[in-house]
Parts: C-alpha cells; structure tokens; sequence
C-alpha cells in the first residue's frame, strides 16, 4: 500500500514537473485510445503534436494557426484563473464570450457601412461591456442573495445560446443574406476588421490583447495588493476577512474581469478567425479555457504555455481529422483527459508519496 | 391556454422531469456524503450514449438502461479516484468530468446518429391507460419512470430511517468526526460517488432511449446543471428534488408545446425559460438565510485526508 | 492488588521528524483513575489514538485483561470495552443527540428504546440530556455530556478522557468528577489525560507522566505537590511572570450596549455588552467555549460591524469601521485560530506578516506591495519573539502551534497597537512558549497600551489581567479585580453549572 503525507511546504519542482508528466501521460493514453479506434498511435500523436509545427505541408498554414486559437484561451483563461484563485469558479465564460462577441458585433454593424476607424475601438469596448455585463449577472446574484455562481454562470450560457440563435436568424441577420443566418462579414469589411496585424504570424489584436493581459495579471498577482488579497481569499477565507478584505468587492471584481476579458476575445473571433455572427461561430474556447487555466496551474506564463499548447492540440486535431479520419470529438476527450491527469498529479505537489508500510524512524 | 390539453401535458411533464430526477436523486446523495460532483452533465451523456449503443445493438432497451447506468458510474468512478484518494479539487474535477464525458460521447456516437432505439414499453395494458384523466397520468408510462419514483422514496428511507443514511449523512456533516469514530469515510463517499454516477447514467440513458429518442451529441444541453441546482433547490429533500425537477419538467414540456402552438412569444424566450426559471428559483431558495441551510452538509466539497 | 485491565508495553510510533511516542509502558487497574500527563505534543494523543485503534503503533504490544489487545480500528476497540470522549471532532452538529449517540455504538436499539436509554443514563449519573436536540444548540459542557453518555450505554470497561475540562465551569467540572468517582466505584477504569494538575491531584489514583514521547515519571498525584509534577512534565522550572502594578491611564476603549447576531447558525448572539478599558490594564474575559468569543472578537476587530455609537477608541466612533481602518487607529486583534484565521497556512511568513502589518508598517505604495520590507518585518518578528523557524519564507502550516502563536501576537505587538484584543493566546502552545506570549502582554500593558485577553484558561486570566469579567451566552458580567477572585466566584459568573436547573434559565446575578 502507499499513503501520503502532507508537504510542510508545496513542492516547487513538482509544480513545475507535473503539467509536464500530464502532457506525457495523456499522449499515451491517447496513443491507447487512438489504437482503439483502429489507428497507429505514434503516427496520430505526431501528427498532432509535431506535424503542425514542423511538416513543410502543414506548417505554413498551421503556425499562424497556433497564435489565432492561443490568444482567445490565454485571455480567457487568465480572467478566469483570478477568480480560480480567489475561491470564484466562473464556468460560464462561453456564455460572456458569445454576449461579448454580439455586442460588439452590433455595435460594428450598427454603423454600417461607415468605415471611420473608432469603429473597430468602439467594437472592442463593446464586446468588453458586454462580456462583463453578463458575468455582473452572476456576481450580483451571489453578493445579494448567496447564489451559487457556479451553477448560475454555467445556466447563463445556455441562455446566451439561446440569444446567439436569435441574433443570427433574427436581429442581427444579413439584409443582403438572402435569408441565410448568419449576419455580415465583419473581418470583409474595413473599419470592422480585426485582421492580421504581421502577415504569417496570426497575430491579431486579440492576440495583442492576451499577451498585454499576461503581463498585467503577472504584476498583479506578484507585486500588487489586490493580488495578494485574491490569493488570500482563495487560500483561507477567514484570513482574508481578518485582513480586511471586502468579498463581495472581489467577487466582483473576479467575475468583471474574467467576463470583460471573455467578452473582448469573442468580439476579436467574431470580427477576424470567425468573420460574422452565426449560430455556432463559438467553439467551445470558454470551455477549453478551463483547461488552460488549470494546465497553467492559474500561474500567468504557465497559461501562456498552457495556451499554445491547447491551441496545437485543436489545430492537431484538426489534422488528424483530415489526414486519419479521427473525428474531432477525440480531441475534446483528450484534453479532458490531459485535465485529469493533471488533477491526479497535483496531489505530488502538496504530499510525498510513501510506499509500503509505516515504519519506525 | 387553448390548443394545450392539461392531461398530455401532465403526462409529458412526468416523462420530461425523469431525467433530471433521476440525475438529481444521485447527486443528492452523493452531496449528501459531503462531495460535491459537479460532473452530474458529464456522467448523464456518457450514461446516455452507453445505453444507446447496447439498447441498438442488442435490441433491449433494459440492457440499454443497465448499461446507461454502468456507463456514468464508471465515469464517476475516475471523479472518486482522484478526490477521494488523490485528494484532488472537487470543483475542478467535476468540470473536468464533465468535459472529458461531452468529448468522450460523442467519439462513442459517432456511428449511432441518426439511429431510432428499440421502443420502451409502457408498463400497464392498455385496458388501465384508456381510463380518462387518470389513466394516462397514473399508468401511462414505462417502468423507469415509477422506478424513478421508487427511487426517490428509498433514498428518502434509507437517509432517514435506516443506519446506513445515518452513517452517510454523519460522513457529509464532518468527516473528522466520522472518521475519529472510526467510520471508512473515503469507502462511504466512493460508494455515494459511484450510485450517484449510476442514477445520472440512468437518466441519461433514459434521455436517449426515451425522451427524444435518438442520439445527438451534447443531447443532454444542460439537463445535469439543472439537476445540480434542483438538489439546491430541494434543500437536500429527496421529496422536494421531485418537486423540483417535475416543476422544471413543466416548464420544459409547456414551452415545448406553446412554441409548437406558435403562440406569440419570441422562440428565443421560450427556448432560454427553462434556464432563467432554473436561476430564478436558485435566488429565491438562495436568499433564505433561515435554518433551511442547515440541511447543507457541512463537510461539502471539502478534502479529507486522514493525518494519522 | 488486583490485576491490571489494561497493560501497556514499550508502544512506539514515529512519524517523519518527531517520536511521538518512545518505548512508553504503563498499567492501568480496573476501577482506577489514572492521568497521563503531559504538554502539548508530549505524545499524550498519539498514545491514546493507539488505544482507541486510531492509529497502529510501529512497536510493543499492549494487554487487554491479560488477552493481547491489536485494535484495528475503533470499532474493535469499543467491542473489547475501550470507549473514549474526544476533546474535538466527534460529534456532528446539525444531528440530535440521540442519532449522535447511536452513531459512536456498535449495535444501536431502535431509535425509541436508544431515547428512552439515553434518559435512563442521563438521570443515572446527573447528567440531563434531551435526546431529541440537536447537537449544534447545546453548550460546550452539555456536548460532553452526549459523548459521555455514548460512552456509557456501552459499559465500558476503560473509558478514555481527552481533555475533558477545557470546555466545562468550576461547577461543571464539580458534576464530572462525581460522575467519574461514581463510575470508578463501579469498577470502570479511567484514563484521564490532561496539563491541570490541581484536578489529577483532586481525582486520579494514578499518574504517568509524558515529556516528549517518553514516561518519565509515575507517581500519586495525591502524594505529591503540583509544582512537583509541573515540573516533571516540563523538564524545568518555569518563571511566573513579572509584573509591576501601574496606575490605569485614560480610557482607551468604550464599549456600551454591543449586540450582534451571529453569522453562523450555530453562532451565539451577543448581548448587551459593555465594558471600559484603561491604558495600562489587561483585562480578561473568562468563559467556556462558544459563549460568544469569537463573536465578540469578530465585533472588535472589525470583520463583523456593529450598530453606530457602541463601539469608541479613544473616543473615535468606530463601530462601522472595517478591521484595516481600526489598524490604522491603533486597535489589532489576534484570533484564536491560528491556522486560516490569524495566519494563511500555506502562505511564507513574509506573506503573513503582511496580512495585518501592511498599514501600520508602511508596507505598500499605491497598492503595490513592498515585499522587502515586508521579510525584514517577518524577519524582526522572528528574531525578537524567538519564533523558530529556518526563515520568513516557510509557510506558516510548517511551524509549531506555539512558534506560529509566537509570530502571529509579534506580529501585532510589534506594531505598537493602543489596544491589543487577544482570543485564548495560549490554547495549545507548549509551556515555555506561553509563558513567553503572557510575559510579552504583560509588557505591552506595561507600556501603556490595553489589552483585552479573551480565554478559556482561567489560572492564565488570574495570572495576568487586572480585571475579569466573565462572557456567558453572549452577555458579558460587571468586572471585578482579578487580585483574590476565587474559582467558586469564577465559575458562578461563568453561569454555573449550565442547564442543572431548571428553573435557573438566568445568568446569576453576579454581586459587583
């Protein structure tokens, strides 16, 4: 049998080496699970893993690729991890990113055709208000009446689902769509772009935005108050009160942030990668964010990292997809895998493992 | 409301309310221990794209429903591992349940689409369903659905009246204790763990083979988010979860029938109801700061590691 | 002399870095009461939790009326008639008494006869008991009855006791011993453990005394003298605190009419409560557990607010200030509970010293966290409080509960407060550490500051403060000089015995 016993102090290597072992884990058990479905598992995992980045064929489009899917989970990640850390478990980034993505969509389109560059600003702060409007929703229901904004963020999303459908069928729809859901191109058209900003590289101003984002909640968490309080909060609630730190202020905060952030990276998909509103132009990055958050152990430059590699995984998958025929839900199971393995390394962090009996020092 | 008949819609209510009950009930018992599995969503999909492979393939829809219910508590059994022995955060692994089940399901459906599962037969002869009124609302559904009901009242016994609900209820207030007396804690809670995976695979199962009846992917649309907050909703009240879930199967089966009726109110508003309805009540049963919270398990989503 | 029941043979157990337990043997007579005493982490629980089948020890053998005795877990421990009252953790709060009792038997009767049974003992041995209350709204002494009760409805041949009277009043304690006395004269044994001397002298038959995981005495506790046997248990003698009387300066704190609801449903309200603090004075709050303690600190520190107008420092109004604001006027506060409450466990020590001294210590510039001033702050209370430690960047779970108690009161008196407000400053601290943290009140009193000592420990409340006063179910009584107070007076301001009478429902008039 082995037991475990509680670290006096977290273990720093470890908290670096598990995120590591994690990836190595679950390309093995991918690697299995790919064997069950009929296919070579070295072969699937190169090509999800290295074909991307280092096959000639793939690599010119794939590369540009990495940086457009890694800049809406960076930055949704990094406003979520905040709230990680603080003990406030905002899972409803989907639904701030899709209200996000509509606002400032409607605010682009509302000036149609008119190509004044404060538009694509105006968008941005839009989309922000937006996202940060539908997570205040959760956050004033859990400061005013202890709701659980677990449960409540997460109902949210199926409602912006809800609003999402009728925004691409109904109010925000094409005139000149010939009836087509789906509203205007808004990356076709100037003035409402959010387009390459250095051809080749896939850099965006949402990608902009999640590195300026990074860097921000660096300083914040490292070297500012309220990032002190946020980890406090999250570590030893009773502590933080002695301390003087106001909940509910950081509950909305936690949730503000997180949401606007949500909300800026869906108006940047939706005005360039995604081009238009339609019913399903969200891929689930609110979820996937999730993952990133946690796979960057809620650290800044760990979700960085965390971010690209999530982002090789989709455009891997994607890969496979085409090149072996494995349907893309392989790769939403992989990385749920790649979570739980994280989870069940993290115990290493906090305890050391004994095995065998206890015996008498 | 005119064009809607009160007796179908009651009957449809009972059938669009089993899934989340059923869901609910187990995850009750598991919160119940003092765990809080946030993967209710996960286990229910898994739970029902296993009971439509084995209905399809073997043509019983029974040995669909057991394999709907093998299928979430296997599921759950990966949640058990890592919390209960790998201490790991409950919160996030249940999300991460959840997500791992919606990819895995729909990699398992992947040949099942578009598929009709074997019929599910009522339970009564037709001679019991024909009585008026009564009869399509007594004895007009299949036999999960009194199952569903069974269930509610044993968990509601055995919480209440036998040693074993005793025990399980002491283990969710405070593990310490529990443990100091000598009691398995970490074996309880797994047991929970695994009969709440197994009633959200039922429900799940009985969503595919029943309720639509086919499989799609990420078919259950936030049925098990809605269980979580019934269990909240019912205070931890097995009775009350049935209310609950058969009030949230109104209101699904009304808006169903009020868009089919095309009455005058946006889809939008009727397709999001359910969910706003579902956070409505969670603030209004949130915002009483009575002792009904007292019926929360004190130990919840907390890790217990036995420090010698 | 008749056989022993419960033989004890070299037991050891280890953990990582300490020997809780070295080669320890004793014998135990049935109908005997025996104490095992000893400090905190003297080994005294591990030993028990080895005796109840908590834990398996990693040598030696112990003998159960001459059958070897290997419990694996309680439960076969309370099959062989080894019962034990916890001194926390064992009673669930939100379940009533008789499911409370029926979850520590082994073969419970239905619920109905478990009642009627619960009664019968309850009038048995002077113990009153509602089965049908819930755990949670019974007070400190009533909650130790459930547990003796659980205990006795399985007639125990040994019965374990851990502490038993932190949590009781003089008067209680009074019921207690003549339960106990009773229960030896019906041929039960007891093991006693406990640090109060003047109650194994007035109880036990017997004595082993603990130092570090080793027996280093035995000895009849009614033979020899209390300082005798403190000083075993140290291994020292230990200094009585210096004190020289000073004149009480100007007001500094002004309390008047301060009630609160409880946050918590198993909270206490506070009533009423009044008080006047000097400069210069200590005074000490006595009171068993849950009669409004944290509560009270909770209202003078700020993390619960108060109606306008009950609370003054220095004649500032201060009531709807939150707990940095009054910092900044000179009022700071050391919870009871260390670990998530005074300290973040697995925060640096660095980190912690922030946690309160980031105002008074300039310790931030525009919210941006000076962070080297911050380890020389932790590193100056480390140095002068004599924290051991290897340094400000452990986190504070890795300290002793008396070396993390040492930086958490340094902590705050380094920050030259006005008005000090401390909850059980001692409670689980080893000897020379609480001598150390009573010394350094009494000095922070010398200099002209006031200090509020709120604990459960009265010989430390006579020992220090000027005045006590005494806090029960939320009310707090008229002060009185602590100089010549006696335990009987103490314990009928404490409200006697609780819930004894019936018809006494109310707080004893205390004469002033």
């Amino acid at each position: 049998m082995f037991r475990l016993e509680k670290r006096p102090m977290p273990s720093r290597v470890w908290i670096v080496a598990t995120p590591v072992i994690a990836v190595i884990l679950t390309m093995i058990a991918g690697g299995i699970m790919f064997a069950i479905l009929g296919q070579d598992p070295v072969e699937a995992i190169r090509i999800i893993f290295l074909d991307p980045l280092f096959d000639e064929r793939f690599a010119s489009f794939s590369r540009p690729q990495l940086l457009v899917k890694a800049g809406p989970l960076i930055l949704i990640a990094i406003g979520l991890a905040l709230g990680f850390r603080a003990g406030i478990w905002n899972i409803g980034a989907e639904g701030q990113y899709i209200i996000g993505a509509i606002c400032g969509a409607a605010f682009g389109l509302a000036f149609y055709p008119s190509e004044n560059p404060l538009i694509f600003p105006g968008m941005v702060l839009a989309g922000l208000f937006g996202g940060w409007a539908w997570a205040m929703i959760p956050a004033v229901l859990r400061t005013r009446f202890r709701t659980n904004e677990i449960l409540v963020s997460l109902l949210l999303v199926y409602v912006a689902e809800a609003i999402l459908a009728s925004a691409a069928t109904g109010f925000l729809r094409n005139p000149d769509g010939r009836g087509f859901p789906g509203s205007r191109n808004l990356s076709q058209h100037p003035g409402t772009d959010n387009l390459e900003l250095v051809a080749g590289t896939g850099m965006h101003w949402g990608v902009v935005a999640a590195f300026i984002a990074v860097i921000f909640s660096y300083v914040l968490l490292n070297r500012h108050l309220m990032g002190y309080q946020i980890k406090l909060a999250g570590q030893a609630p009773r502590a933080a009160k002695f301390a003087g730190v106001n909940p509910t202020r950081l509950i909305v905060l936690c949730l503000g942030v997180s949401g606007a952030l949500a909300g800026m990276a869906g108006l940047f998909e939706v005005a360039g990668p995604a081009g238009q509103i339609s019913i399903d132009f969200n891929v689930g990055y609110g979820f996937t964010a999730i993952i990133v958050a946690f796979l960057g152990r809620l650290h800044p430059v760990g979700i960085l990292l965390a971010g690209l590699l999530m982002a090789l995984t989709y455009i891997g998958g994607e890969l496979a997809q085409l090149m072996l025929g494995i349907p893309a839900s392989a790769i939403q199971a992989f990385q749920g895998m790649l979570l739980f393995f994280l989870l069940a390394l993290d115990v290493l962090s906090n305890y050391r493992v004994r095995i065998g009996r206890e015996v008498a020092a | 409301m005119m064009g809607i008949d009160p007796v179908t819609l009651i009957v449809a209510l009972i059938g669009a309310s089993t899934p989340i009950l059923l869901a609910a009930i187990g995850e009750l018992v598991v919160e119940k221990s003092g765990v809080l599995n946030l993967g209710v969503e996960g286990m229910m999909i898994v739970g029902a794209v296993s009971g439509f492979i084995i209905a399809i393939n073997t043509g019983s829809p029974w040995l669909g429903f057991a394999a709907g219910a093998v299928g979430g508590a296997g599921l759950s059994l990966i949640f058990a591992l890592l919390t209960q022995y790998l201490l790991s955060n409950q919160v996030a692994t249940g999300l991460a349940l959840t997500l791992f089940g919606l990819g895995l399901s729909s990699l398992m459906g992947e040949a099942y689409t578009g598929i009709n599962p074997p019929l599910t037969p009522d339970l009564f002869p037709q001679a019991l369903r024909d009585i008026p009124v009564a009869g399509p609302i007594l004895f007009g559904h299949d036999l999960v659905i009194y199952l569903s009901i069974l269930l509610v009242a044993g968990v509601w016994y055995a919480l209440h009246h036998t040693r074993m609900g005793l025990i399980l209820r002491a283990v969710g207030e405070s593990h310490d204790a529990a443990h100091a007396l000598g009691y398995k804690v970490i074996r309880i809670r797994i047991c929970a763990i695994l009969f709440g995976g197994a009633c959200a695979g039922l429900g799940g199962a009985y969503l595919s083979l029943v309720r639509v009846p086919s499989w799609t992917e990420g078919m259950t649309a936030g049925a098990g988010w809605i269980a979580l907050a019934i269990v909240v909703f019912a205070s931890w009240k097995p009775w009350r979860a049935l209310i609950g879930a058969y009030l949230f199967g109104g209101i699904a089966a009304l808006q169903l029938r009020l868009q089919a009726a095309e009455i005058n109110i946006p889809v939008m508003f009727l397709d999001m109801s359910p969910y706003l309805v579902t956070i409505i009540v969670l603030v209004i049963i949130s915002s009483d700061r009575g002792r009904a919270a007292l019926n929360a398990p004190a130990a919840l989503g907390k890790v217990f590691h036995a420090s010698g | 002399m008749t056989a022993p029941l419960l033989e004890i043979a070299g037991l050891t157990k280890a953990y990582p870095g300490v020997v809780a337990n070295d080669t320890v043997s004793f014998a135990i007579r049935p109908g005997e009461v025996h104490a095992l005493l000893g400090e905190n982490g003297a080994g005294k629980s591990t030993l028990v939790k080895m005796i109840y089948g908590l834990v398996r020890p990693d040598a030696g053998s112990m003998t159960l009326e001459g059958a070897p005795f290997t419990p694996a877990e309680p439960r076969a421990a309370r099959a062989a008639g080894v019962a034990m009252v916890f001194q926390h953790f064992s009673l669930f709060e939100a379940l009533n008494v008789a499911e409370n009792v029926a979850l520590g038997m082994e073969d419970p009767p239905r619920p109905r006869d478990l009642a009627q049974q619960i009664r019968e003992v309850s009038e048995t041995y002077g113990l009153p008991l509602d089965p049908d209350r819930l755990v949670g709204d019974l007070s400190a002494g009533e909650r130790q009855r459930v547990e003796i009760i659980r205990c006795l409805l399985q007639d125990p041949k040994l019965l374990i006791m851990d502490e038993p009277t932190s949590v009781l009043t003089p008067q209680e304690v009074e019921i207690l011993f003549h339960t106990l006395r009773k229960l030896s004269a019906e041929g039960t044994a007891i093991l006693y453990i406990s640090h109060k001397l003047e109650e194994i002298r007035a109880l036990c038959d017997a004595a082993t005394i603990l130092r570090l995981g080793k027996v280093v005495a035995e000895c009849t506790p009614r033979e020899v003298s209390a300082a005798h046997m403190a000083e075993l248990m140290v291994g020292k003698s230990l200094a009585a605190p210096a004190r020289a009387a000073t004149p009480p300066g100007a007001v500094l704190l002004k309390v008047t009419g301060l009630s609160l609801e409880p946050a918590t449903p198993f909270g206490t309200p506070l009533r009423h409560i009044g008080m006047e603090l000097r400069a210069g004075e200590i005074l000490g709050i006595g009171g068993v557990a849950g009669n409004g303690q944290d509560e009270l600190l909770a209202a003078l520190s700020g993390e619960a607010r108060t109606t306008p107008g009950t609370i003054a420092l220095e004649g500032a109004q201060i009531g709807a200030l939150g707990p940095n604001e009054r910092r900044r006027l000179g009022l700071l506060c050391a919870p009871e509970e260390r670990l998530g409450h005074a300290a973040a466990p697995d925060m640096s020590l660095t980190e912690n010293a922030l946690l309160t001294a980031r105002l008074r210590q300039g310790l931030d510039r525009h919210g941006f966290l000076n962070w080297n001033g911050a380890q020389a702050y932790a590193e100056q209370v480390i140095a002068k409080f004599d924290v051991r430690t290897p340094g400000a960047h452990v986190a504070a779970r890795a300290l002793s509960g008396g070396n993390l108690q040492k930086f958490v009161i340094g902590r705050e008196i380094m920050q030259a407060p006005r008005v000090l407000v401390v909850n059980q400053p001692t409670w689980g601290v080893d000897a020379s550490a609480a001598a150390d943290i009573r010394q350094a009140l009494l000095d922070l009193a010398q200099n002209g500051a006031a200090v509020i000592c709120i604990s459960q420990d009265l010989d430390e409340l006579l020992e220090i403060s000027d005045r006590f006063c005494a806090l029960n179910e939320g009310r707090l009584s008229a002060p009185r000089p602590a100089r010549g107070l006696s335990m009987e007076e103490i314990g009928l301001m404490l409200g006697g015995a609780h819930d004894m009478h019936e018809a006494d429902g109310e707080v004893p008039h205390v004469p002033a």
